[in-house]
C-alpha cells in the first residue's frame, strides 16, 4: 500500500461522502443574509384604498408576518388555506405585499380565494422586493417588536412550517 | 528557465486582470456588472444573460444605481446586503473560501515539489560494483551462456 | 409491444453482461480457455441486444408512440421526423440508453480488433466492461427505464424543449458520449493490467489508440456542445463554467494528460503507476458527469429533470466502480518497479510536468465546480463559483503548460541539454514573440494579453514545425502530434482574439433604421411572420453593409414553441474566417420597434476550427501503422530502426 495510493482513496471516500450529503441539500435555495438585521422600512400605497399608506413604522413594538404575494403566482395558492386558518386564529397579524401586480388583478384574486391581510400593500415595480431579497414568490418573514428580521420562509408556508417554526417563534418574540 | 517559467505563471494573471477599456459607456458598464450577477431565479445564468423578471428588474436598478454616480463595488454590495454572498459570480476572499482561491496555486505547488521529489528520485546513480561483483557480472554475461 | 420488446431486450442485455463478467473475470483468473471463450460472443450479444433497445425506443418515437411516457415528455406530433428521432436522447433515460448503446458499440469494437492481444487481456478488459453495462442497465431497468408506460396514454407529447430542436442536438450528445464512454476502455485496460498484475510498456501500448479515439471523440462532442449553444442560445456566449460543461471538461484535461503519460509509458516503460491513476480518474470524472448532471446536486441550465433517488444510484455505481478500481490501485502497486531514469530536462520531465499542469488544471476546475456543495454541505454559507473565478484562475495555469509544448516533442528522452534545445529553439521563440507582440495592432488597439496570446499560438505552431527540421519523413504518429499541436494554437488564437476584441450594441430599432458597429452598418429592413412547423416566429431582414458595400442579409428570428409557450431567439450568424457577424432579434418594444442585439466576433470560428484540428491529430496518431494489426510485424520493426 503506498502512501500516495492510500491518499488517493482517502480523498475519493470524502469525496463520496460530500456528494452523498450533497444530495439532501438543496442548491436552488438562497438564504436570506436580512435574518437578524432590520427589516428595510417602506412606506406604500395601500392595494384596496391607493390614497393611504402604510409604513413599517407603525408596527414596531409588536410582531408581524409581512407575506409577499401575487395574483400570477402559483404556489401562493397553495400557502393560501393555511393563511386564511392563521388570520382566524389572530395568533399573529399579516401583512401582504402585492408584488409586481396590478391592482385589479390582486383585489380580483383576494376576492376569488379569501383575505387573510390585515392589509395589503403593492410593490407593482418590485423595488422593495429587491430591498427585502425576493426572489421567488411567495416569501414570508417574521418581524419582531424592533423591526428585526427574525425569520425568512423561502416558498409556501405549510402547516408544519407554521406549527413548529412560525408559531412558536412569534410567542417567543412575543415575550421578549 | 526557472524564472522563465515563474514570468510565464504571473504574466497572464496580471494581463488578465483588470485590463477594462477606457470610459465605457453606460450599457457596457451594466453589461459588466450584470455578467459577475447570478440570476436566482434561473438555473445558472448570470443577470446579464437571463430575461427573467427578477434579472431584467434588477439590471435597471444597476443601471439607475450607476446613472446616480455609484461605483461598481457599491453596486455590488448593494446586490450582496440583500441576496447574500450566493449572488456573485465571482466568490468573495474570506476565510472560507480561502481554500477556493489558493486552491489552484496551492495544486500547482504540490504538483511541481512531486515533480522535483520524481526527477531527484531517478537521478540517483547507479550503485558502484565492488571488484567482486564486477567479476561475477563478466562471468555471468560473458561466458555464462550454458 | 414494441416497447416491451425493448425493455425484454434490456434484461436480457443485463442477463448477459453478468455472465459475461463472471466468466471473463473468472476465467482470466483461472486461465480457463472455454471460460475465456465466452468473452468476445457475449460482448457483441450485449451490444446488439443494447442496439435493438434502442431501435425499439427510436421507433416508438417515430411513431408518435404517446402510451410510452418518455415519449410523451419529450416529443410531440408536430416535430420534425429528425427531432423525433434525437428526441430518444432528449431526456434522461433515452440519453442513458445512449450511454449503454455506446458502451455496446465500444465493447463490439474492442471484441473485434483485439486478435493480438493476450486471452487474458481481451477477456479481463470485457469483463470489465460488462460489469459496467450491467450496473447502467440496472440502473435503467430499476430506476429510469425509457420504456415505462403512460396509461391512458396521452394524446399529444409536451414536445421536445426547444433549445434541443437544432441539428447540433443530433450530434452533440453522441460524440459526447463516444468520448466519455471510450475512456471506459482505458480504465478497463488499467483495471485489468492490474488484476493480471503485469503493467509494463506493452499495456500501455494497447491502450493507447483506444483513449486517442475516445480523446478525439470526446474533444469533438465539446466543441459541437460549446458551437451549438453559440448559435442556439442567441447572445453569443460559447463557453460559460457550468457544472456540466465543467464535467465533461475534466475528463477532457485528464484524458489529455493520460495520452501524454501513456506516451512515456509505452517508450520507456516510466510512470507506470502514474498512468495507470490517471486512466482510472479520466473514467471516473466522466461517471462523475454522469452523476453530476442527474442527481440535482449542482444547478445547471444542462441538468436533466431529477430525482434524488436517481442520484443514490449513480453514486453507488461511482463508489463502485472507482472506489473498486482504486483499492485494486492500492493492492497491486506496490509491486510495480521502478521506471527507467531521466534528467531534469528530458522529453520524461517535459510530459510530466504537462502532466503536472494539466492535472492542476482539472483540479482546479473540479475545486471550483464543487466548492459551493462543499461549503454548504458543511453549512458554512452559501456562494456561487461561476465564470469570473474560472478566468482569473485557469488561464495562469494554461500559459506555462502552452510553453512548454514548444519545447517538450524536441527535447530527448532520458537525456536533453538546455542549451541544445535553446539553440534549436531560438529562431522560434524570437519571431514568435516579436510577432505576437506586434500582431494586435492589426486587430485593433493593443492589448498585452493578447499579445501573449499570439506569441503563444506562434510559438506552439513554429516549435512545432522545427521538429521536421532533419526531415519530413515522419511517422504519422509524430504528424499526429504536430498537427494536434497546431489545433491548440488555432484554438488559443481564436480564444484570444475574441476576448479581446468582441464588440457588442444594442439598440430599440424601428423597420428603416439601423446601427453602426465596428465598421459595419446593421439596418432593420422589417419585420414578417414566419411560422414553422411547431412554432410561431417574427422574422426581421437585417442587412449588413461596410462602407456602404453589402456584406450579407441576416435573417434573426423570434419563436415562440406553440406546446410549451416559451419564447425563443434564433441567432443569424455569418460566420467567416476572420469575424462573424451575430444578429439576434429580442423583444418588440413599444411604437414597432424590436430590441436588436448586433455583435461582431473576431476570429471565432478559430476556436471550434482549433477543436477539429486536434481530433485530426488524434485521428492521424490513433492510425498510425505500429497500431494496425494486420501490418506485418518486419515492417514494423524495419521503421522503428530508421
Amino acid at each position: 500500500m503506498s502512501a500516495r495510493a492510500l491518499w488517493v482513496l482517502g480523498i475519493f471516500i470524502a469525496l463520496v461522502m460530500l456528494l452523498a450529503v450533497g444530495l439532501t441539500l438543496n442548491p436552488r435555495e438562497v438564504p436570506s443574509p436580512l435574518v437578524g438585521k432590520a427589516a428595510p422600512p417602506f412606506e406604500l400605497p395601500l392595494l384596496r384604498d391607493p390614497d393611504k399608506t402604510f409604513t413599517t413604522k407603525e408596527r414596531l413594538g409588536s410582531v408581524w408576518l409581512l407575506n409577499v404575494w401575487a395574483s400570477w403566482c402559483v404556489s401562493c395558492r397553495e400557502e393560501h388555506p393555511v393563511l386564511l386558518e392563521l388570520a382566524k386564529t389572530g395568533a399573529v397579524p399579516v401583512y401582504g405585499l402585492n408584488y409586481k401586480d396590478r391592482r385589479e388583478d390582486g383585489l380580483r384574486w383576494l376576492a376569488a380565494y379569501g383575505d387573510p391581510y390585515h392589509l395589503s400593500v403593492v410593490d407593482p415595480q418590485g423595488r422593495i422586493g429587491i430591498d427585502y431579497g425576493v426572489y421567488g414568490v411567495p416569501e414570508t418573514y417574521v418581524i419582531d417588536k424592533r423591526g428585526v428580521i427574525r425569520y425568512k420562509q423561502i416558498g409556501p408556508v405549510t402547516r408544519e412550517v407554521l406549527a413548529q417554526k412560525i408559531l412558536p417563534l412569534v410567542g417567543q418574540l412575543s415575550r421578549e | 528557465m526557472n524564472r522563465l517559467f515563474w514570468v510565464l505563471l504571473v504574466v497572464p494573471f496580471l494581463a488578465g486582470r483588470g485590463l477594462a477599456d477606457n470610459q465605457p459607456d453606460l450599457d457596457q458598464r451594466v453589461a459588466a456588472i450584470a455578467a459577475e450577477l447570478r440570476c436566482l431565479v434561473c438555473q445558472n445564468q448570470s443577470i446579464a444573460e437571463s430575461n427573467a423578471d427578477l434579472a431584467v428588474d434588477l439590471r435597471r436598478q444597476i443601471r439607475e444605481q450607476l446613472k446616480e454616480g455609484r461605483s461598481e463595488r457599491d453596486v455590488l454590495d448593494f446586490m450582496v446586503q440583500r441576496y447574500g454572498d450566493f449572488v456573485l459570480y465571482r466568490p468573495p476572499l474570506k476565510a472560507s473560501t480561502f481554500l477556493l482561491w489558493g486552491g489552484p496555486f496551492l495544486l500547482l505547488v504540490l504538483g511541481i515539489f512531486l515533480l522535483a521529489r520524481k526527477i531527484r528520485s531517478v537521478r540517483r546513480p547507479a550503485p558502484q560494483l565492488s571488484e567482486a561483483e564486477r567479476a561475477r557480472a563478466a562471468a555471468l554475461l560473458g561466458t555464462g551462456k550454458e | 409491444m414494441i416497447p416491451e420488446l425493448g425493455q425484454v431486450a434490456l434484461s436480457l442485455a443485463l442477463a448477459v453482461a453478468l455472465f459475461l463478467s463472471a466468466t471473463s473475470l473468472y476465467g482470466a483468473q483461472r486461465s480457463s480457455a472455454s471460460l475465456m471463450a465466452f468473452s468476445r460472443p457475449a460482448a457483441q450479444g450485449l451490444a446488439l441486444l443494447v442496439a435493438f433497445a434502442f431501435g425499439c425506443l427510436v421507433r416508438s418515437f417515430v411513431a408518435n408512440d404517446f402510451s410510452v411516457a418518455y415519449v410523451a415528455m419529450n416529443s410531440n406530433s408536430a416535430l420534425p421526423l429528425h427531432y423525433r428521432v434525437a428526441g430518444a436522447w432528449g431526456g434522461h433515460e433515452g440519453s442513458l440508453l445512449l450511454w449503454t448503446l455506446m458502451l455496446g458499440v465500444w465493447m463490439s469494437a474492442v471484441s473485434l480488433f483485439s486478435r493480438h492481444l493476450p486471452e487474458e487481456m481481451t477477456a479481463r478488459v470485457l469483463g470489465v466492461m460488462g460489469l459496467i453495462s450491467a450496473g447502467f442497465l440496472a440502473f435503467m431497468l430499476f430506476t429510469s427505464n425509457p420504456f415505462d408506460r403512460l396509461l391512458p396514454a396521452a394524446a399529444d407529447g409536451r414536445d421536445l424543449n426547444p433549445l434541443l430542436q437544432d441539428p447540433g442536438m443530433v450530434l452533440h450528445p453522441p460524440m459526447l458520449y463516444m468520448g466519455y464512454v471510450g475512456f471506459s476502455v482505458a480504465f478497463s485496460f488499467a483495471v485489468a493490467a492490474l488484476l493480471a498484475g503485469r503493467l509494463d510498456a506493452t499495456w500501455a501500448r494497447w491502450s493507447r489508440p483506444w483513449t486517442t479515439v475516445a480523446w478525439m471523440f470526446l474533444t469533438v462532442g465539446i466543441a459541437l456542445g460549446s458551437g451549438w449553444a453559440y448559435y442556439e442560445l442567441g447572445w453569443g456566449g460559447w463557453w460559460f463554467w457550468d457544472p456540466v460543461e465543467n464535467a465533461s471538461f475534466m475528463p477532457w484535461l485528464c484524458g489529455t494528460a493520460l495520452i501524454h503519460s501513456l506516451a512515456v509509458t509505452e517508450k520507456r516503460g516510466a510512470f507506470r503507476s502514474w498512468t495507470v491513476l490517471l486512466a482510472i480518474f479520466a473514467f471516473a470524472l466522466s461517471l462523475l458527469g454522469t452523476f453530476l448532471v442527474r442527481s440535482g446536486v449542482l444547478t445547471s441550465v444542462h441538468a436533466f429533470a431529477v430525482d434524488p433517488k436517481r442520484g443514490v444510484f449513480i453514486l453507488g455505481l461511482f463508489a463502485l466502480f472507482v472506489g473498486g478500481a482504486l483499492a485494486l490501485y492500492a493492492w497491486r502497486t506496490a509491486r510495480i518497479g521502478l521506471g527507467g531514469s531521466f534528467s531534469a530536462v528530458s522529453r520524461e520531465s517535459l510530459l510530466l510536468s504537462n502532466n503536472v499542469l494539466l492535472a492542476a488544471a482539472a483540479g482546479t476546475v473540479f475545486l471550483g465546480t464543487l466548492y459551493p456543495l462543499a461549503l454548504d454541505a458543511l453549512g458554512a454559507g452559501k456562494i456561487s463559483v461561476g465564470p469570473p473565478y474560472f478566468e482569473t484562475v485557469f488561464a495562469p495555469l494554461m500559459a506555462p503548460a502552452l510553453f512548454l509544448m514548444g519545447v517538450g516533442p524536441l527535447a530527448r528522452w532520458k537525456h536533453s541539454g538546455l542549451p541544445e534545445l535553446a539553440v534549436l529553439l531560438r529562431w522560434a521563440l524570437a519571431v514568435s514573440f516579436v510577432l505576437g507582440m506586434l500582431l494586435p495592432l492589426a486587430l485593433g488597439t493593443w492589448k498585452p494579453m493578447v499579445g501573449f496570446g499570439l506569441f503563444l499560438a506562434l510559438w506552439i505552431v513554429l516549435s512545432s514545425l522545427t521538429t521536421l527540421r532533419k526531415s519530413l519523413r515522419q511517422t504519422r504518429a509524430h504528424y499526429g502530434m504536430v498537427v494536434a499541436h497546431i489545433g491548440v494554437a488555432v484554438f488559443v488564437v481564436g480564444v484570444t482574439v475574441v476576448k479581446g476584441y468582441d464588440a457588442e450594441k444594442d439598440a430599440a430599432l424601428r423597420p428603416g433604421e439601423s446601427l453602426e458597429l465596428g465598421g459595419y452598418v446593421f439596418a432593420l429592413e422589417g419585420i414578417a411572420n414566419a411560422n414553422g412547423p411547431n412554432y410561431q416566429a417574427a422574422r426581421a431582414t437585417v442587412s449588413v453593409t461596410r462602407d456602404g458595400k453589402p456584406i450579407t442579409v441576416l435573417y434573426p428570428e423570434r419563436r415562440i414553441y406553440t406546446v410549451q409557450q416559451n419564447p425563443m431567439t434564433e441567432a443569424a450568424i455569418d460566420t467567416g474566417l476572420t469575424r462573424d457577424l451575430y444578429v439576434s432579434l429580442g423583444d418588440p418594444l413599444e411604437r414597432g420597434a424590436w430590441l436588436v442585439k448586433a455583435q461582431v466576433k473576431p476570429f471565432i470560428d478559430w476556436i471550434w476550427g482549433g477543436c477539429l484540428v486536434m481530433a485530426l491529430g488524434g485521428l492521424l496518431a490513433a492510425t498510425d501503422r505500429r497500431y494496425r494489426f494486420n501490418v506485418k510485424k518486419e515492417t514494423i520493426l524495419a521503421e522503428a530502426r530508421a
